[in-house]
């Protein structure tokens, strides 16, 4: 039986210190070219968490406004009133720094992350408030250090600061001398992974309505790699925050795939549901500081705010089929080999048309295709364009070549089959998943009745393979089709019972 | 003729839009000469 979405969690993390200190954007500037006008404007540039809650991209990523809604506000949407201004959305949340700095702290297990006594106790109450955050969570907030061991830490320990409005509340650590896998640039972008990832999956567990005992397995498939000199990327970000986030039953793994890794991930954990390895099993990821103004330069020239200052956090459950949440048809599975180009319609053919012979469906059976979400709100103004858009036209005029489509229907395609983006430069986040949520609301209802997510990734990025990357799945409306009945134990029994006496009848009448 | 026939070509390909190696193929089989070819991601 296929797999069911029981629910998804999504959230954001604002974090404008962390654009200056931490984007990899900004930190090599300040090696290359530290007295560059770009380091000079961009503080002037950063937006406040009131400016980044009333972003409509924002508040789509919460499930405050749907994909459908959000294409109607005219662009650029940096640039509207946007009057949703809840930090808490249907899907999750949009978590201040000062809230996150403490979250931090509380999801580091070494004594890596020292904050400032004042810092805490002026923050603590606000940690407390927040919606998903337990006892469990704020009995792990220490009380804090003096702000000259803060300074001191960063100064001469080679700590890595945390800074909240320009001023340093924190460190962390380096957890080794030498080891640069551990180093204080490396543990800290690894906890801030694994606690944004934290607040994605307690949300994920809330809206699906389920105990926190009940998930048996995690998979994380964020970007970041944690691990020593003797195994760079070993892991385990999964359990580390299954720990945290009071999943006592479950065990949990990482898998890796760039920005497709939430995709391919999806298909194994709706793999380990369908074989009955795990009954419930969470796909979680966290947000990445390196890609923290990513685009940073291009904003600045034109005048635009720091866009990219956003983590990107997200968890969706799986579990076994209820006969009432939509499926994962693990029939309808897309991916591109080894042996396929990097082309364009190779890639797509691959992703999007391979699966779609295999069910014998043509292009617009499917009511809606989710791939690289990228908001081009932040793209266009760095000539990145609109990646989504760009995916639509491209599955359009791959299914016009193959006869499925008209060529006039290519303009309505991106509207009707596709959708605009929402997601932050977040790498893996846009992949498609951001969807998930919407998707399982809309089949539901009603509104749609499947949707085909697709994740692409960059492999080049790591020197070890050019090959393109990617893969598909399909979520359809439940079928209510429920487990093939077996044969119980009293049956075989019946069965063999009837056969010996068919076989001593036999005997007796020979 | 190929307006590429015989030219030096750099290539600059976007994750986002045609990868380096695709381009390469379209350079290569235009009679052009890829002397560098590179990919790059912005997202």
């Amino acid at each position: 039986m296929n797999s069911v979405i029981k629910g998804t969690g999504y959230a954001l993390v604002h974090t404008p210190d962390m654009v200056l200190h931490n984007g990899t954007t900004q930190t090599t500037e300040m090696i290359v070219n530290p007295d560059s006008e770009y380091l000079k404007e961009l503080p002037s540039h950063i937006r406040s968490y009131e400016q980044a809650v009333a972003y409509y991209p924002n508040q789509a990523y919460i499930g405050n406004i749907t994909p459908d809604e959000l294409a109607k506000i005219p662009m650029p949407w940096n640039e509207q009133e946007c009057p949703l201004t809840s930090r808490y959305g249907k899907f999750g949340q949009i978590m201040p720094q000062e809230e996150f700095i403490l979250l931090m702290q509380a999801c580091d297990v070494f004594d890596l992350v020292e904050l400032d006594s004042e810092f805490v106790a002026a923050n603590r109450d606000k940690l407390a408030a927040n919606e998903i955050i337990d006892d469990s969570i704020m009995a792990r907030i220490k009380e804090g250090v003096s702000a000259e061991k803060v300074k001191d830490l960063v100064e001469n320990e080679h700590a890595e600061g945390l800074y909240h409005l320009g001023k340093l509340v924190g460190a962390v650590k380096r957890a080794h001398d030498i080891d640069v896998n551990l180093s204080a640039h490396v543990m800290h972008e690894n906890i801030v992974s694994k606690a944004s990832n934290v607040v994605g999956i307690l949300h994920a567990i809330k809206n699906a309505g389920i105990a926190k005992e009940d998930v048996e397995y995690v998979i994380d498939c964020s970007e970041e790699a944690c691990g020593d000199m003797n195994q760079r990327g070993g892991g385990n970000f999964a359990k580390s925050v299954a720990e945290i986030a009071g999943l006592v039953n479950a065990s949990g793994a990482d898998i890796r795939g760039f920005c497709a890794a939430p995709a391919h991930t999806m298909i194994e954990a709706a793999s380990l549901v369908t074989a009955g390895a795990y009954k419930t099993v969470v796909v979680t990821a966290g947000g990445c500081t390196a890609k923290l103004g990513m685009n940073g330069k291009d904003h600045v020239k034109k005048g635009l705010p720091i866009l990219e200052d956003m983590l990107g956090a997200f968890a969706i459950v799986l579990g076994e089929n209820d006969g009432v949440n939509p499926e994962i048809n693990l029939n309808l599975l897309g991916r591109h080999t080894v042996g396929t180009s990097s082309g364009p319609q190779d890639v797509t053919t691959a992703l999007v048309f391979k699966p779609l012979e295999k069910g014998e469906l043509k292009v617009t059976d499917i009511d809606k295709y989710a791939g690289e979400l990228h908001n081009s709100d932040i793209l266009k103004p760095a000539g990145g364009g609109d990646p989504a858009l760009q995916f639509f036209k491209v599955v359009a005029a791959t299914a016009v070549k193959r006869g499925e489509l008209e060529k006039a229907d290519i303009p309505s395609f991106p509207v009707k089959h596709g959708m605009v983006g929402w997601a932050p430069t977040q790498g893996h986040i846009p992949s498609g998943v951001p969807f998930v949520g919407f998707a399982r609301e809309d089949i539901l209802s009603g509104k749609i009745k499947n949707a085909m997510i697709v994740g692409k990734g960059s492999l080049f990025l790591g020197r070890m393979t050019n090959l393109f990357d990617g893969v598909s799945f399909v979520i359809q409306a439940n079928t209510g089709a429920t487990e093939e009945k077996g044969v119980s134990e009293e049956e075989v029994k019946a069965l063999i019972a009837k056969s010996l006496k068919e076989f001593a009848a036999g005997l007796l009448a020979e | 003729m190929s307006i590429l026939n015989g030219k030096k070509i750099i290539i600059i390909g976007d994750r986002d839009g045609v990868p380096g190696p695709a381009i390469e193929e379209c350079a290569k089989s235009a009679g052009g000469d890829v002397v560098f070819s590179s990919t790059e991601c912005f997202v």
